[in-house]
């Protein structure tokens, strides 16, 4: 027997090491060491109701265990085999006991669509892909369904685009599937290019034939032969091991001439990108494949009338595809049951920054980010408080506290002036200086802005400028709404989306923490405590005994003071290294 | 390989490997075989899951253990990099996290040689498309 008790940071902030202690003491006392381990696990995604302990093989999950429940749990669940039934999970719905997890799909919040094959398969293996039916889709449309019938089904399905605008899969396959050209493209964007996500990476190297098999059905669909894989240089393992799946599919003759003797073909070939963030967007992409500047174009025309080489093209992302074959198999009845009304299906999120479980989620659109973060994130690293979350990268907003009951859909985020985006997560706490935050993200687009057009290129320019001004605290008001209208101006006359949604996060970094930017300008003060030229090194005179150890180490010479006598700093000289803190023993210097 | 010619083919050719990993997984013919998954994509390779798996080849195979060692792709737990998913024969599969060499020593001793539990396991807490 085993009891498993979760040593996530979430249920040890609720005293699950103090629990372990006692379960293990309770069981050597009653000399039962040997045939029960008390074993420390992960989280286990529902941080709310901790500690949670369970017991194998019968699979009792307790929730809300305290260290005073430990000798209960030993005497009538392990000695006497009689469940604890107070320390069952209660069914909000029906308001009965739980006895087993088995039983507790609803706390489960993350169901796996597009990860499918993420750590179950061996990426290199297409007899594993094929195994856990891969190629089935790509069969049964070939041999059930007209292209139009197939195009209907991903209609009907609901899905939209997961690379962050949310257009309608369905559609674009109609628009492309609809001209007439003696040769048409289908492209694979893997262009992931917001700093902190990494799902599309991931798909690649967990279940590259998902992609390809979906990239082949979309060929049948639109009438296009050729497909083309645009994958950023960086991303070494994925190529190796889409180059190994490609290999595979055309030995299998899954790829190449007469696919499945349907008379069918369709192969594909590999396109590097250097990494520019503006090869994400698909005219700009299709540009740097066809080897010019990876500038962006005006719409229309769109790539579906004149695309790559001029022919029609359609473009879909890495996560877009690995949702395909799993609507040819379940069905689109199936796939449009997941999600909210017009977001249908999951979504996967990178999540990272100030939160315990960083790590690849997925999750049925319409989840709340309370759930994201608390549950399967749980919660803030270090027991601090949640102060935002970043959505959508460089192009996305934040969301606040406000904003955690929020269902996360495509049209949801933005009414709130974020955007799905391509699905990172980048969770900020109380230390995270919002200013700073906003202008990290600006000095970003500032970077890979292609510089065609003048709001983005000389725009964002400006717009750092003036962050960069607020976070040495010069400024006003004014200022403010200054900047506010340069971000309105930039979003309403960029020719592409980079530019079109760069002001955003200073938009809604401004509409949410105001006071912070006001702090920053009125009262040069950073809240946070992030901005080194709004801060000020201070030496206590209470307690410093003038042991002359900081002035010793002061790089700059910025601190006097006579032995044995209270030590001074001189802002106009301090360069706020940090180095007299560490190195005081009398915790006399401060920060303010 | 033999192309896949037909729907046919691949039908047969997917219950064929179907059967395969069954039998593999089931342990049919085979009651000490372990199968352990490695993740093994950037993030886990960042974080050693290389050495972690030529580790287990090697010990397994000096420790006299019939198993299967295979990498696989992310498994989405990138605080607990590298993980590493155990599955005993007739058992459902375990993923343990932050297994380094020395904690994959112990995960040998301990679970493969007598099926005790160790520390760092990971609760699966999501849904499969089957369910």
């Amino acid at each position: 027997m085993h009891l498993l008790v979760c040593g996530g940071t979430g249920c040890k902030a609720s005293a699950s090491d103090a629990l372990e202690d006692k379960l293990t003491k309770e069981l050597e006392e009653k000399s039962l060491q040997d045939e029960v381990q008390v074993v420390k696990t992960g989280c286990f995604g529902f941080c709310e109701k901790g500690p949670i302990v369970k017991v194998l093989p019968d699979n009792t999950f307790y929730t809300q265990v305290k260290p005073e429940d430990a000798k209960t749990i030993i005497e009538e669940h392990v000695i006497k085999g009689r469940k604890v039934e107070r320390l069952l999970y209660l069914d909000p719905e029906t308001k009965m006991h739980v006895t087993d997890s088995k039983h507790m799909g609803f706390y489960k919040k993350q169901i796996r669509v597009a990860l499918r094959n993420c750590g179950f398969i061996n990426p290199e293996s297409i007899e594993e892909a094929i195994a856990r039916d891969g190629y089935a889709a790509l069969a049964k449309v070939l041999t059930e369904m007209t292209p139009d019938q197939a195009i209907q089904e991903i209609l009907d399905s609901g899905l939209r685009g997961r690379g962050g605008g949310g257009f309608p899969t369905g559609l674009k396959w109609k628009l492309t599937a609809k001209e007439k050209a003696d040769q048409k493209y289908v492209v694979c964007n893997a262009d992931e290019g917001d700093p902190g996500a990494f799902m599309d990476r991931s798909i690649l190297e967990g279940d590259p034939h998902s992609v390809i098999e979906a990239m082949a059905i979309n060929g049948y669909c639109t009438g296009a032969t050729k497909g083309l894989i645009y994958i950023r240089a960086e991303y070494p393992l994925a190529i190796t091991r889409l180059k190994i799946a490609i290999d595979q599919a055309r030995e299998f003759g899954l790829l190449g001439n007469d696919i499945l003797g349907l008379g069918f073909d369709f192969d594909l070939e590999m396109r590097y990108g250097a990494g520019a963030f503006v090869c994400g967007e698909e005219t700009a992409l299709i540009h740097s494949m066809e080897g010019e500047r990876g500038e962006p174009t005006f719409k229309p025309p769109f790539p579906s009338v004149e695309g790559y080489l001029k022919k029609p093209t359609n473009v879909n992302n890495v996560e877009t595809y690995a949702n395909i074959p799993v609507i040819f198999l379940k069905g689109a009845n199936w796939f449009n049951k997941i999600g909210t009304e017009k977001s249908k299906g999951t979504k996967v999120f990178a999540l990272a920054g100030k939160i315990n479980n960083v790590g690849l989620i997925e999750v049925p659109m319409g989840t709340t980010l309370r759930e994201v973060i608390y549950e399967i994130g749980g919660g803030i690293k270090d027991g601090k408080k949640f102060k935002a979350v970043q959505t959508g990268g460089p192009s996305g907003g934040c969301l606040t506290e406000k904003h955690l009951d929020t269902p996360i859909d495509f049209d949801n985020l933005i009414a709130v002036g974020s955007m799905m985006g391509s699905g990172g997560m980048i969770v900020m706490d109380e230390d995270d200086c919002m200013v700073s935050m906003a202008k990290f993200y600006l000095e970003f687009t500032v970077e890979e802005s292609c510089g065609k057009c003048a709001p983005c290129r000389i725009g964002n320019k400006r717009l750092h400028e003036q962050l960069e001004l607020i976070t040495k605290g010069i400024g006003s008001k004014a200022d403010l709404e200054k900047l506010r209208d340069l971000c309105n101006v930039i979003k309403d006359t960029s020719l592409c989306g980079l530019g079109q949604t760069s002001p955003n996060p200073v938009l809604s970094t401004i509409d949410n923490f105001y006071d912070e930017y006001l702090a920053h300008v009125e009262d040069q003060k950073c809240p946070a405590g992030v901005c080194k030229d709004l801060m000020q090194y201070v030496i206590s005179h209470d307690e410093c005994v003038g042991c002359t150890a900081c002035a010793r180490v002061c790089p700059v010479g910025a601190i006097a003071g006579e032995r044995k006598g209270p030590h001074t700093i001189d802002s106009a000289i301090c360069i706020k290294c940090g180095a007299c803190i560490e190195k005081c023993k009398f915790n006399a210097i401060s920060i303010q | 390989m033999a192309k896949v010619k037909s729907l046919a083919d691949l039908q047969k050719l997917k219950a064929d490997l179907q059967t395969k990993v069954d039998l593999r997984e089931k342990g049919e013919g085979a009651e000490n075989l372990v199968q352990i998954k490695v993740a093994m994509a950037t993030c886990g390779i960042a974080s050693g899951a290389k050495q972690v798996m030529e580790f287990f080849m090697d010990e397994l195979e000096k420790r006299n253990i019939e198993a299967v060692v295979t990498q696989t792709g992310c498994m989405g737990y990138c605080y607990a990099e590298p993980t590493v998913e155990i599955k005993l024969p007739n058992q459902d599969p375990v993923v343990f996290g932050d297994v380094d060499i020395k904690k994959a020593d112990e995960i040998i001793e301990k679970y493969v040689k007598t099926g005790e539990l160790v520390n760092g396991i990971i609760p699966q807490n999501y849904n499969t498309i089957d369910e």
